[in-house]
């Protein structure tokens, strides 16, 4: 249980530093919202629906890197990470709590992203919805590992990407399959293969990654 | 191992009777089986070096997923060449394999990049590490996801047909998997022996000074 209430604490102190400070939320609404309108201009009028469900995905992966590559920064600026490292708490719960909070950012600008997205461009069904939040929940769980080590880097806004993106491919594959494929099914039960593999993976490295 | 070599690329040619564009396969798959080598030994040395904490295994862990790297782009190359023979186009969506290999190159491109920017050191190590560890998890999760990608992007799969290997093809198709092989541990060594003598001088001008 103590394990439990280790995450509540972490996962609480993000969101309220999120919402003294406001850095990243607003401009991941921002940028979400004006990459779905850079989409409109974009896509030639001829390119039917399924061009639009790729694009969604496109929005969706590089919302995400936004929010990730803010992920570390205030414990970066401040050296918070040194005194969590220390805290008598398992490694493990600082990056569940740090997956959590940049979760909870990518679903609130999802909540704006989804609905401009249907007013913009073409209808989502549940399938589409289900694979959204599974893959925010692949993408947060690596992502949020992947930041921690880049930002231990010289150049961690240029790095981040690069660790991410090839790790999210399989994400949009299984993503777009689903909002564009008669049997939806399958690419939902691929990203929940994918997000045990790599959370299970991303839980128990952390340690290594932020220890020195 | 020289003269494996020499055997390998001289008895290959004998038996391809297929036209000129087949006898690339004993190159090209050879490579490819000794890229996901590589990249799987240097998981196993990564996983090693998260487990014993053993500075070694992270040089080797570098060392293996440099050769593999190079392997891969060759694979990348080669694959390119026969696609051009075979079926007329420089590259193709439709071959998994290439597909694959494609982003498994930026994987470890990405993890150099890593290596680079960070600053040396056991974390530098340890990171590697786990990197390297989500590469061989990203191998078998991205072929099924490229084969589940060709049910939306290609409704038809390309289907390649053609006779059963032969024996003597087998023979050749083995001797040259093993001339490759044989290859990327001379390398794999040769660069080892290299970077560990750039250690120890480098060790001995700290001590020097």
């Amino acid at each position: 249980m103590t394990y439990l209430a280790d995450v509540v604490a972490l996962t609480r102190k993000d969101l309220r530093v999120e919402l003294r400070g406001r850095d990243t939320l607003p401009a991941m609404l921002i940028f979400v919202l004006s990459t779905l309108v850079v989409f409109h201009f974009a896509l030639p009028d001829a390119s039917g629906d399924t061009a639009a469900y790729g694009l969604l995905w496109v929005a969706i992966v590089f919302t995400a890197l936004l929010g990730l590559a803010r992920a570390w920064i205030p414990e970066q600026e401040h050296g918070v990470l040194d005194g969590l490292v220390l805290a008598p708490c398992d490694r493990s719960a600082i990056w569940l709590g740090k997956t959590l909070a940049t979760l909870a950012f990518l679903l609130a600008s999802q909540a704006v992203a989804l609905p401009a997205f249907v007013l913009f461009f073409e209808p989502l069904d549940t399938t589409a919805l289900a694979a959204v939040l599974l893959a925010d929940i692949g993408i947060c769980a690596v992502g949020s590992l992947m930041s921690a080590m880049a930002a231990a880097g010289r150049s961690r806004e240029v790095l981040l990407p690069l660790l991410v993106l090839p790790l999210a491919i399989p994400l949009i594959v299984g993503g777009v399959g689903a909002a564009v494929s008669e049997d939806g099914q399958r690419f939902l039960l691929f990203l929940l293969l994918y997000d045990a593999v790599f959370a299970v993976l991303s839980w128990a490295s952390f340690e290594y990654v932020v220890t020195e | 191992m020289g003269v494996a070599l020499v055997l390998a690329l001289i008895i290959a040619p004998e038996d391809a009777d297929q036209g000129i564009s087949q006898r690339i396969f004993y190159i090209h798959v050879p490579i490819a089986l000794t890229a996901y080598f590589c990249f799987g030994l240097g998981a196993f040395k990564a996983l090693l070096h998260l487990w014993k904490g053993d500075e070694r295994y992270d040089l080797e862990s570098y060392v293996a997923i440099h050769q593999g790297t190079i392997f891969g782009a060759l694979t990348l190359i080669t694959g390119s060449i026969w696609a051009r023979a075979s079926w007329g186009v420089w590259w193709t969506w439709s071959s998994n394999q290439l597909v694959l290999f494609l982003v498994l190159f930026l994987f470890y491109c990405a993890y150099f990049m890593l290596r680079f920017s960070l600053e040396d050191g056991p974390r530098r190590a340890r990171s590697s590490a786990v990197y390297a560890l989500f590469g061989v998890a990203l191998i078998p999760v991205s072929f099924l996801a490229i084969r589940l990608a060709e049910d939306f992007i290609h409704p038809t799969v390309f289907t390649r047909d053609g006779p059963q290997m032969s024996a003597t093809m087998f023979v050749t198709f083995v001797v040259c998997w093993g001339a490759v092989t044989l290859l990327a541990y001379v390398l794999y060594r040769v660069e080892l022996a290299g970077k560990r003598l750039d250690a120890n001088l480098r060790e001995l001008r700290e001590v020097l000074q």
